[in-house]
């Protein structure tokens, strides 16, 4: 039997304000514990939150950008449930009426483009984090990630492959670090995800019946773990078993998902909305506003490299899958003005060398785009070869170095010496009379032969163009 | 008289004057504290040590004429706000050892203006009552008799200020815990419009509902501590940044063309006829000093109870889930897992009222349940603002008991919640229109006890409010009679 996956995301972005969602607290990462917090994100008795403006504005510009509908009167919702890391007793999120909905983006995957639909974005704050103690049965609390922002970006039930759902999920990504409302960190948590995946008869309307997968920390993570519910459900549903619903979680060393005690999914949110907060009113002048503020986004940057550089779109869309690498590519393309030179090298050397667990990761790059750009018109000028210029790469890679300081140090530059290059080839013709006889006898392969000897006897540097020009000369 | 039996204006120009010093009168206040609270159990904390070295810092703004309003005045406050370095219990075991790290803006205020904080005053945990005696520091007896009731959940307050045991005090109202000890004890006590107060370091009941207000001697005192309490804070969201006027020069004889609206839904069966004739007298003096009155209609008015007893827990209980012995408070140290220790600690923590609204506010916002109660709840509680958007139409104010009974007998209706919820009829719609009301005393029940008559205006209209209870109190001779300890 042929089966339809159905795969829906819930992605919780950390929007990167100074201070948290409902104090004034830093939300710097990685400070001691418990050092970022004060009576209102401790949840102590009486304090009361009060909304980050800031946090509004970047749920905006994430809602705009994704082509939603926003809610002009929205409104924050308690979420009850106890659990040591939050400190409240409840979550401060949204539930009714969230600051946006009805909202899409567009994915591409082996060519064919799919429009992925968004459910809603909501604000809501962070939990903090348990620490449990290995050697005793004991935890601890850390509440420095309390009171975070977040917000939950909801997908429809329209993704129909893992692919498609890192592609989905890479997308949002490269929005919100375009925004540059989320530093997109999954290692650190600061862009998280849980999947909500069901399978069905290919040509069945209705919804099997479905699992949610929590703990995936990265692309590849979710990607793999979708790809081993999809088997485990199929092969189940073969057997003429029933999926249960429940939650599992993906367990990254043994590639396999475990269920959650059902004791810790048993929960009822008794959702209200907060007394404390007022409805947050949205009006036609500040959205105006955030729209003006808004960065190219990475449809509108692939289309104008498409159209201002000639890019292939093969190129332009992996070139503007980050902010980073686009600006990069812009960067370089301003000192040496030959996009496509610059994109191929982009997507081959550059990405070969800089690819991570989640895709590149350029801003920790030690080639600065203006010495990518002077190699390539180190070569593009001849004072280097193609094949010298990848060696030169590498050494940038390494050491940090310009092009022209390693040419120099290492003796690299192209001998286009006319007279220099005559008395080399002069010599190996000598001292290869029967290339030459079988050469004239039409035999025009052995140029290779000498072309070798040549590169052999100059260490790689000699002109290759005007090399060749010299033996044909020769050889007449 | 004795110092401590002044009110506030009165102390001030005697302050002023430097007829008495700030620490004789802070003294005075201890001396009837240690004379009388063995009796009335008004206090939990007492802050005697603190409160004279506030008295002398006062004595020495005052010398210097630098005084602010309430310099150099003895107060005490509703356990249920937050004092910097004094114990904070609302009532609760849970909280026995809770020592804020912080002042609510109102204390802070307090402060600012150079009052005496004598210490935290007796309250129904977590203002969860009518009758103070949810406590679990010892029910507070009423002054006037003490074998009665205070009143609740504010009946520290209450209790200390008629015995003299403060000048004054802060009380906070969810569904009138201020105005109906009030009632109860004979003293002037006022919920303010819903925002007019900063609720930053209250303890929170039902956010949506409760509202610092002052429990005083007179109108006078009373106008005073609503300004300097009164005020937008950036702190609490649902603060209103709307200005402070000078209530104190509402404070004038006479009420021409003002339209008093007498409730016809509060005057109905179960009324206890004594009630009704003190009313009945106010109303008469109120139109001797020139008002005018007309009989309107409140028509959902016997809703409230029901929605307020949804709305209420319903917050309550997510209120009070910060409680559960993580980071401060009680927390029972023998459980083997976290949820035997969530368990135990609040089980053994709160009393069995709040348990019981918990319970309630648990099951009203439950999956499936949400729509027919806690949304049909907040659909009546429009029903009532609409109610009262009319009323206000036809008439300035509207007058009526604040209880339709005077204080009950300690431990009669402790088993009958249902009889002691509903004791809250009159005063609930208020808070859950956002309305201002007040208590005001109007005389007393053939047993001797107090009745308060109940005042309620539009949304910031307290200076209609004080100006009324103003006339009334000056035309009654129930002002300045104390009870006999």
């Amino acid at each position: 039997m042929e089966f339809e996956t159905v795969i829906g995301l819930e992605v919780h972005a950390q929007l990167k304000t100074n201070s948290k969602i409902f104090c004034t607290c830093t939300t710097e990462f990685g400070r001691p514990p418990n050092s970022n917090t004060c009576p209102v994100c401790l949840g102590m008795p009486g304090v009361l939150p009060v909304l980050n403006k800031k946090v509004v504005e970047y749920a905006i510009k994430m809602s705009v950008a994704t082509n939603c509908a926003i809610n002009y009167r929205n409104q924050f919702a308690r979420k009850n449930y106890f659990y040591p890391d939050l400190p409240k007793g409840y979550q401060i999120s949204q539930f009714e009426l969230p600051i946006a909905e009805h909202g899409y983006v567009d994915i591409e995957v082996d060519g064919k483009i799919s429009r992925i639909g968004l459910t809603r974005i909501h604000m809501e704050e962070d939990a903090g984090k348990l620490i449990h103690d290995s050697h005793e049965p004991r935890s601890y609390v850390d509440l420095n990630r309390t009171g975070t922002p977040l917000i939950e970006i909801v997908s429809e039930p329209d993704i129909r492959s893992p692919r498609e759902a890192a592609a989905y999920l890479r997308k949002l990504h490269a929005i919100l670090r375009y925004l540059d409302i989320c530093d997109g960190n999954m290692q650190e948590g600061s862009f998280r995800c849980d999947a909500n995946i069901s399978l069905r008869p290919a040509g069945r309307d209705e919804f099997g019946t479905r699992t949610e997968l929590k703990n995936m920390n990265s692309f590849k993570n979710v990607q793999r773990a979708l790809e081993y519910e999809v088997r485990r459900q199929r092969d189940i549903l073969l057997d003429g078993g029933e999926i249960i619903q429940q939650t599992l979680l993906w367990d990254a060393d043994r590639n396999r998902t475990n269920p959650m005690r059902s004791k810790e999914e048993a929960h009822d949110y008794r959702y209200f909305p907060d007394p404390d907060l007022i409805p947050v009113v949205i009006d036609d002048a500040w959205l105006d506003q955030v729209k003006q503020s808004l960065p190219e986004l990475p449809e509108q940057k692939r289309a104008r490299f498409i159209d201002e550089f000639g890019l292939p779109a093969y190129d332009a869309e992996i070139i503007t899958s980050s902010r980073d690498l686009a600006e990069y590519f812009e960067t370089a393309e301003k000192i040496f003005p030959q996009p496509k030179k610059i994109s191929n090298w982009m997507m081959t050397e550059l990405m070969r060398e800089m690819k991570g667990e989640d895709g590149i990761n350029i801003s920790d790059c030690p080639v600065s785009p203006e010495n990518l750009a002077n190699l390539l018109i180190m070569i593009d000028k001849g004072a280097i070869s193609g094949k010298i210029g990848k060696t030169v790469f590498s050494e940038m890679m390494e050491s940090g170095k310009d092009p022209q300081t390693i040419v120099k140090e290492k003796n690299l530059v192209q001998m286009s010496d006319e007279s220099d290059l005559l008395k080399i080839i002069r010599e190996i013709l000598a001292d290869n009379p029967a290339q030459v006889t079988q050469f004239k006898e039409g035999k025009t392969k052995v140029m290779g032969f000498f072309i070798g000897r040549l590169m052999k006897k100059t260490k790689g540097k000699a002109n290759p163009k005007l090399a060749n020009q010299l033996f044909a000369q020769e050889l007449k | 008289m004795k110092f401590n039996q002044y009110t506030i204006h009165e102390l001030q120009d005697k302050l002023a004057a430097r007829e008495i010093s700030a620490v004789e009168l802070t003294e005075a206040v201890f001396a009837r504290i240690a004379e009388v609270d063995d009796q009335v159990n008004a206090y939990i904390t007492l802050n005697k040590d603190e409160a004279l070295v506030q008295a002398a810092a006062a004595d020495k703004l005052l010398e210097q004429k630098k005084g602010g309003p309430l310099c150099g005045i003895p107060l005490a406050i509703k356990d249920v706000m937050c004092t910097r370095g004094l114990r904070t219990t609302a009532g609760s075991k849970i909280l026995e050892s809770f020592i804020p790290p912080y002042d609510a803006t109102v204390i802070e205020k307090l402060r600012e203006a150079g009052a005496v904080i004598c210490g935290k005053v007796s309250m129904d945990e977590f203002a969860m009552g009518s009758s103070n005696e949810n406590c679990a520091y010892g029910v507070p007896h009423n002054p006037w008799n003490l074998d009665y009731i205070c009143g609740g959940s504010s009946g520290g307050s209450a209790a200390a200020v008629a015995a003299d045991e403060c000048i004054a005090s802060l009380g906070s109202d969810t569904g009138g815990s201020i105005r109906q000890p009030g009632s109860h004890c004979s003293v002037v006590g006022l919920k303010p419009t819903y925002g007019r107060v900063s609720r930053f370091g209250l303890l929170a009941y039902a956010s949506s509902l409760d509202q610092i207000g002052p429990l005083t001697k007179d109108v006078r005192d009373c106008a005073l501590l609503l300004k300097v309490i009164s005020g937008y804070d950036r702190q609490d969201s649902t603060s209103v940044a709307q200005p402070v006027p000078d209530y104190l020069s509402a404070l004038e004889p006479g009420l021409d063309g003002l339209k008093i609206g007498i409730p016809r839904e509060y005057f109905a069966e179960g009324l206890d006829p004594e009630v009704n004739e003190a009313i009945l007298t106010g109303i008469a003096e109120l139109r001797g000093a020139g008002a005018e009155t007309v009989e309107v209609s409140l028509p959902h008015t016997d809703y409230g109870v029901a929605a307020y007893y949804i709305i209420a827990p319903a917050e309550a209980g997510s209120n009070l889930s910060r409680y559960d012995g993580v980071r401060f408070g009680y927390r029972d140290k023998e459980a083997d897992s976290l949820l035997e220790m969530y368990e135990k600690t609040r089980s053994q923590g709160f009393g069995d009222e709040v348990k019981r609204r918990i319970m309630i506010g648990t099951y009203a916002l439950s999956s499936g349940y949400y729509d027919a109660y806690y949304k049909k709840a907040s659909q009546v509680r429009t029903l009532i603002v609409e109610d009262y958007q009319k009323v206000f139409s036809q008439c300035d104010i509207l007058v009526s008991p604040v209880s339709p009974m005077p204080a009950w007998r300690l431990g009669e209706k402790t088993d009958d919640p249902l009889s002691m919820y509903l004791a809250d009829a009159l005063t609930i719609p208020a808070n859950l229109a956002g309305i201002p009301a007040l208590s005001v005393p109007c005389g007393f029940s053939s047993a001797g006890m107090p009745i308060g008559l109940q005042i309620q205006a539009g949304h910031f209209n307290e200076e209609k409010l004080l100006k009324a209870a103003f006339n009334l109190e000056s035309a009654l001779e129930v002002k300045g009679q104390k009870p006999k300890l």
